[in-house]
């Protein structure tokens, strides 16, 4: 009995696409399946393409392998079991969603957070952003073919995440902020340990950019390669640090600010041609710009309490009060019940993520929970533009140019 | 305290101006940004017109919403757009004129960011873009009968064949609903706590127990 | 019973030398001891890496928590080259085609072990287009708890697993498959 009989590979669903594919090529074009479990696709995403010779001629992406359902999850959770859900969407930097989402129910409830709570809001995200853009770049390198400046970034990420650990509780998938607040307080001395933390971060960034930067095969890898025009960035939604180094200047923290963002001084890198290395770059610098936030923040951290405490039927009180005092005890119990109750209405607010501007669209109906919650997602506009600019590049620059992109699938599919 | 949020209301001046110059717009209530309503037919045409005179060159999100069974309309879309000049949202509420076959004309020619979002309301809705180019699934496999964020498709799921057969053979998989336990637990919201204590959504079942017929 | 021949043996374990006899520079001890031994300090991941569990998996392939101590930095992504298949994330129904597809192109001998809690039953994600866990498709040799583990728990679980491996009887199962090839 020979093993080695071929097997007629059954088209299901997710292969009948390929098939269609390979169908409609034209004459001596050959129909290549990048499938969902491919190391350079960060992620599971598809790409069915079509290659007249070394040549992209057609690339079509397949998303949904990791759709979860997050949003019909959302209409049967009360606003604070939603935040674990958040955690998971941009999986590199949690704590910016968690913040995001806060952000977007406390502007339908019209609750205003004190100005400690913002402080820990805007270290948090800036923490995450250095987080996600270090992991990026050196997912980026290691698509080029550089594994060092992985090496390197993964160790600076340990540190972060041993931060985030002290404050949160967990590596990632933090779920930190509530409705209202904070979860809980910064603990003593973690503020100094940050410092310390900036203050060895950009050496270890020198590093990477003298492993990467004016490396002649990354330059050319990465340059001249994957251009995206403005008008068709604009015209795709793209957002994020892609736009911005298309040469648009839009900076949802300088254009929007929310969060306290406007006391802080800061720039906004853009860039000019819009390819691989001017993302590459406009990356790096904004970690460097996080670092400048990050000493801004700690230098003139306020005092108070982490929570709005007017909130009252929103945000729980602190554990002491709830074991002694009746009124927090039974307050406590109608939020984790009910969920805290947010007035009937519509809001849609983007925040500045490290991968884009990310929005929730939430109407609710009144009670804790919502009526429906739309999650914009940052990576599902940055992709959609592939089948746009893709076509014309070689095969093998299609891992620098998704890796440029800097795109996460747990965001795009939800 | 944090600063309040009156910079995110469009000007007054251009809100009145935009609404005089389409007069088909009407007004909605709303706490963050300028939000109107739109007829389905001219949709297209304010599209272009925001991108081109108007100065919203940016399409941000494009999402369905499902008002229940028995609203009317049921559905509709919600686009919202981003002035990069005036830094400011707008958001444009459009209604499916029939629940049974939710039809909105496409936007996607003059915004093409809009593609992908109205693959996914017709995946997740059922809502038919007219004119647009490539209307298939997005997130789900292309052959899923059911339109998963309907207000009436639970949250379980419902079972269906696995989409690839060769697996589901080898396997004996299928797509089967999420154990749920009658769940999810959620609480009725108002009312004396004895009844507003939360409890399984469907009482009527367990893992033990079948659900009556 | 086999007979080895050594020149030079670094480190003689209880397991090799298991109802074994050290005669000299003979080495006298049971294949399957030898064999799983072998098998087991070098197993060769596949990630399947599909969502936040991912990352962890990374992280347990960096400097920190160094997998490579176990041999098992070798991530290839080609199922033809690798032993284990590591589900790490949430599977879809839709991905779950592919996932078995690439299980079934493995070669023999091949094991799974299921990271984080949405491969080991769904996770959090209870709803309509999450699979409640891989063991329906493959089957599962060691689960790991955690949203996500840390990377202590995957070397733990990589540890178990390498228990697990020693515990085969591979001698056996490669006299069946050679009979079955034979015949």
């Amino acid at each position: 009995m020979s093993k080695t009989v071929s097997r007629e590979v059954s088209i299901g669903d997710v292969g009948a696409q390929g098939a269609i594919a390979s169908e409609q090529a034209e004459g001596s074009r050959m129909a290549l399946n990048v499938g969902p479990s491919h190391p350079t696709t960060h992620g599971v995403l598809r790409l069915i393409m079509e290659l007249d010779g070394d040549v992209i001629a057609k690339c079509d992406p397949v998303l949904g392998y990791l759709h979860r359902g997050d949003e019909k999850i959302a209409e049967n959770m009360t606003y604070n079991q939603f935040v674990p859900y958040t955690d998971r969407l941009d999986y590199l930097a949690p704590l910016a969603n968690n913040v995001a989402y806060a952000l977007t129910v406390e502007k339908l409830a019209g609750i205003e957070v004190p100005e400690r709570c913002e402080a820990i809001r805007v270290l948090v995200c800036e923490l995450a952003r250095i987080s996600s853009h270090l992991l990026g770049m050196g997912v980026f390198g290691m698509d080029a073919g550089a594994w060092t400046p992985f090496m390197y970034t993964f160790t600076e990420r340990e540190k972060l995440y041993i931060l985030f650990e002290e404050l949160t509780g967990a590596r990632f998938t933090t779920s930190y902020t509530r409705i209202g607040g904070v979860s809980r307080d910064v603990p003593e001395g973690w503020l100094e340990r940050v410092t310390e933390f900036c203050q060895n971060l950009p050496k270890a960034v020198d590093e990477v950019e003298k492993l990467l930067t004016r490396n002649r095969i990354f330059i050319d890898r990465t340059e001249g390669i994957g251009e995206i025009s403005k008008e068709d960035a604009l015209a795709y939604g793209i957002t994020g640090p892609n736009l911005r180094a298309c040469g648009v200047d839009l900076d949802l923290r300088k254009d929007k600010p929310y969060c306290g963002y406007e006391k802080y001084e800061f720039d906004v890198p853009i860039g000019t041609r819009g390819d691989c290395y001017d993302r590459y770059l406009v990356r790096i610098e904004e970690v460097r710009q996080s670092i400048r936030i990050i000493e801004q923040v700690i230098e003139d951290f306020p005092l108070g309490l982490w929570y709005a405490e007017d909130a009252k039927k929103i945000f729980a009180p602190p554990k002491e009060k709830i074991l002694t005092s009746m009124e927090e005890l039974i307050q406590n119990f109608m939020i984790v019940t009910e969920g805290p109750q947010v007035p009937p209405g519509e809001v849609y607010f983007e925040a500045e993520n490290p991968k884009g501007a990310l929005g929730f669209y939430l109407i609710s109906k009144g009670g804790g929970v919502p009526y429906r919650l739309k999650i914009r997602a940052p990576s599902f506009c940055n992709l959609s533009i592939i089948e746009k600019f893709v076509p014309g590049h070689m095969l093998s620059d299609i891992t620098v140019i998704l890796g440029s992109l800097d795109f996460v699938m747990g965001e795009c599919d939800r | 305290m944090a600063t309040a949020r009156a910079d995110d209301m469009i000007d007054e001046e251009f809100s009145g101006a935009l609404l005089e110059k389409h007069g088909f717009l009407s007004k909605r209530e709303s706490i963050d940004c300028l939000t109107v309503d739109c007829p389905p037919d001219r949709l297209e045409e304010l599209a272009l017109s925001l991108r081109d005179e108007d100065g919203f060159d940016m399409l941000v999100d494009l999402s369905g919403i499902d008002h229940g069974e028995d609203a009317e309309p049921r559905f509709s879309s919600v686009a919202h757009f981003y002035s990069l000049v005036l830094r400011s949202y707008l958001r444009v509420h459009v209604a499916c004129p029939d629940n049974e076959q939710p039809v909105i004309p496409s936007i996607s020619g003059t915004f093409p960011a809009a593609n992908w979002h109205e693959r996914e309301a017709y995946d997740m809705f059922g809502v038919e873009f007219s004119g647009h180019p490539d209307l298939r699934r997005i997130l789900m496999w292309d052959d899923y009968p059911y339109f998963p964020l309907r207000k009436e498709f639970p949250l379980a799921g419902i079972d269906t064949p696995l989409p690839a057969d060769d697996v589901a053979e080898v396997t004996q998989a299928s797509v089967e609903p999420a154990p749920m336990m009658g769940g999810p637990f959620v609480s009725a919201g108002e009312g004396p706590m004895s009844d507003s204590e939360p409890r399984a959504l469907d009482e009527s079942w367990t893992e033990e127990s079948e659900k009556p017929q | 019973m086999v007979i080895f021949k050594y020149k030079k043996f670094p480190m003689i374990s209880d397991e090799v030398a298991y109802n074994g006899k050290v005669e000299g520079d003979v080495i006298v001890t049971k294949a399957d001891a030898v064999i799983n031994w072998i098998r087991s300090h070098s197993v060769w991941p596949m990630p399947m890496g599909l969502a936040c569990c991912a990352i962890e998996l990374m992280a347990s392939a960096a400097s920190r928590y160094d997998i490579s101590r176990f041999g098992m930095e070798v991530m290839r992504f080609s199922p033809r080259q690798s032993d284990c298949m590591i589900v790490a994330g949430t599977v879809t129904y839709k991905m779950a085609e592919v996932v078995r597809r690439i299980y079934d192109q493995m070669g023999d001998p091949k094991w799974v072990v299921a990271m984080g809690a949405c491969a080991s039953t769904g996770g959090m994600y209870r709803s309509y287009a999450v699979m409640q866990g891989v063991d329906t498709i493959v089957p599962v040799d060691v689960y790991v708890s955690g949203c996500p583990p840390r990377p202590e728990a995957l070397l733990d679980a990589m540890i178990k697993l390498q228990d697990k491996i020693g515990r085969e009887s591979s001698l056996s199962n490669l006299r069946k498959t050679r009979g079955d090839r034979a015949g």
